[in-house]
């Protein structure tokens, strides 16, 4: 084997890489953010059936589960323009993994709220609760902690899905990745580098999930 | 005027008729224990006292407040009844003090300085003031049914339906709580219980009610019921006991 590998041109690069992570660090923050907000107001208009944002969230929900993610960021960068609604890529990318996140997320929450025995339920009513407080001081926090893991990997995958975003151009990591490819020719290089900051981010992001799961979420005094 | 009064209540589960024209009368400071066999609609009766099964027909009134078939207040009507379950059913996130605090807290707004001191001179009653800070998870059954009796008293109830509240637990474990129950009664507490415990019903109860087919079939003083039973159906009930 005769190729030599150069990694030299990591550090002509490295602002355009730190600017890639950043991107996709900021992608994926806001959009699981965002997203997850969006899936708990799902998830309770379709735990409660309150119409009609029961339905349309179920419209929603479908939509977005059943077709590929490029087609749903093209759809919103491409398509809506016709429309009237014009976005930058920075917007469309950000737009698209909050909706996504916000289907996936509200069938993963909706599921921890549907596993809330029966019984606690009926304690809260005897108790004279709201619906709202049964909800709130009741059912969410017993339900985030049985979907947390779930929901976790779900972030992830979108965290790996923003690299799609590269098609429209918002300067993500994958997209850095493809600038300097065309620039130095070091394809192996160039994407053994890019793999291996995602597996690094995915496995961070993971890390930081549990830990807000296991303090925020799960948090108890010590015995 | 009695405490809580029902008037022709009835229940249908699809075309099962489980109550069929409930009147029911309980005093202030009455202990009124519920027993018959299963599917005799003894758990739906008390279930329907604080609107947790919807009533087809009639009415139930508590220390004053209404409940009319298919209307009414029913968050009013269950702030003045306490209700304590077969599974405890206490929240599993949050410790015992916090179980106790939170309904005082977001349902009276009651401060949550107030509300610690009444979550502690609750569990006081029930003798768990030292597990304020354990959480369900770390109390046997019989702690964490006396936790759910301390939950259902902060809210001082005007009368505390019981619900076979022993059944779920080891028999050693029914003890504590039947003491606490018998020390609730001794004090005045206004209770409603379903029960298998005839013993506990006989000895503590002002007044025994047997359900038989959706009715009331009999009632009345325990230790007469239980020496001359009225009916043939209770007489084979008791028997069927020992």
């Amino acid at each position: 084997m005769t190729y030599q590998f150069d990694f030299s041109f990591i550090y002509e690069y490295r602002a355009m890489l730190a600017h890639g992570i950043a991107y996709t660090v900021y992608l994926t923050l806001v959009g699981g953010t965002v997203g997850t907000l969006i899936g708990t107001v799902g998830a309770i208009c379709r735990t409660w059936d309150i119409k009609p944002f029961a339905g349309l969230y179920q419209c929603y929900v479908e939509l977005f589960r059943n077709t590929p993610f490029l087609v749903q960021l093209f759809l919103i960068f491409f398509g809506l323009p016709s429309l009237g609604i014009r976005m930058s890529e920075g917007q469309a990318a950000i737009l698209a993994i909050i909706l996504n996140v916000g289907a996936y997320s509200t069938e993963i929450i909706r599921a921890g709220l549907q596993a809330t025995p029966k019984g606690q339920i009926e304690a809260a009513q005897s108790l004279a609760f709201t619906r709202w407080q049964i909800f709130f001081y009741v059912m969410l926090r017993p339900a985030l902690r049985k979907v947390w893991p779930a929901l976790s990997s779900q972030i992830v995958i979108s965290m790996l899905g923003s690299a799609v975003c590269s098609q429209i151009s918002a300067e993500e990591l994958t997209f850095v990745a493809n600038f300097i490819q065309s620039r130095n020719f070091r394809a192996f290089e160039t994407y053994f580098l890019t793999t291996a900051i995602y597996f690094a981010m995915a496995f961070l992001i993971r890390q930081s999930l549990n830990l807000i799961g296991r303090y925020a979420i799960v948090r108890r005094p010590l015995p | 005027m009695p405490l809580v009064r029902t008037n022709r209540l009835h229940k249908h589960f699809g075309k099962n008729h489980v109550l069929k024209g409930i009147n029911l009368e309980v005093e202030e400071g009455e202990v009124v224990a519920i027993v018959g066999r299963s599917g005799s609609g003894k758990s739906t009766l008390l279930r329907a006292l604080n609107g947790l099964e919807t009533i087809d027909d009639g009415t139930i009134e508590v220390d004053g407040t209404a409940l009319v078939a298919e209307q009414g207040d029913l968050r009013a009507l269950r702030q003045k009844v306490g209700m304590v379950f077969q599974q405890f059913n206490l929240f599993p996130h949050l410790s015992a003090g916090q179980n106790v605090m939170l309904a005082p807290q977001i349902v009276k707004d009651t401060s949550k300085e107030e509300a610690e001191v009444i979550a502690r001179s609750t569990l006081a009653r029930v003798g768990l003031e030292h597990k304020f800070d354990a959480f369900p998870d770390q109390l046997s059954g019989g702690q964490q049914q006396r936790v759910a009796i301390a939950r259902a008293l902060a809210m001082s109830p005007k009368v505390l339906l019981c619900d076979e509240i022993t059944s779920a637990l080891d028999p050693e474990l029914v003890n504590e709580v039947l003491m606490v129950v018998r020390q609730l009664a001794s004090e005045g507490m206004t209770l409603i219980m379903v029960t298998h415990e005839m013993r506990f019903a006989r000895e503590v109860g002002n007044k025994l009610v047997f359900m038989y087919e959706g009715r009331i079939h009999e009632s009345g003083d325990p230790q007469t019921m239980f020496a001359n039973p009225a009916t043939p159906e209770f007489a084979n009930f008791i028997s069927s006991l020992d």
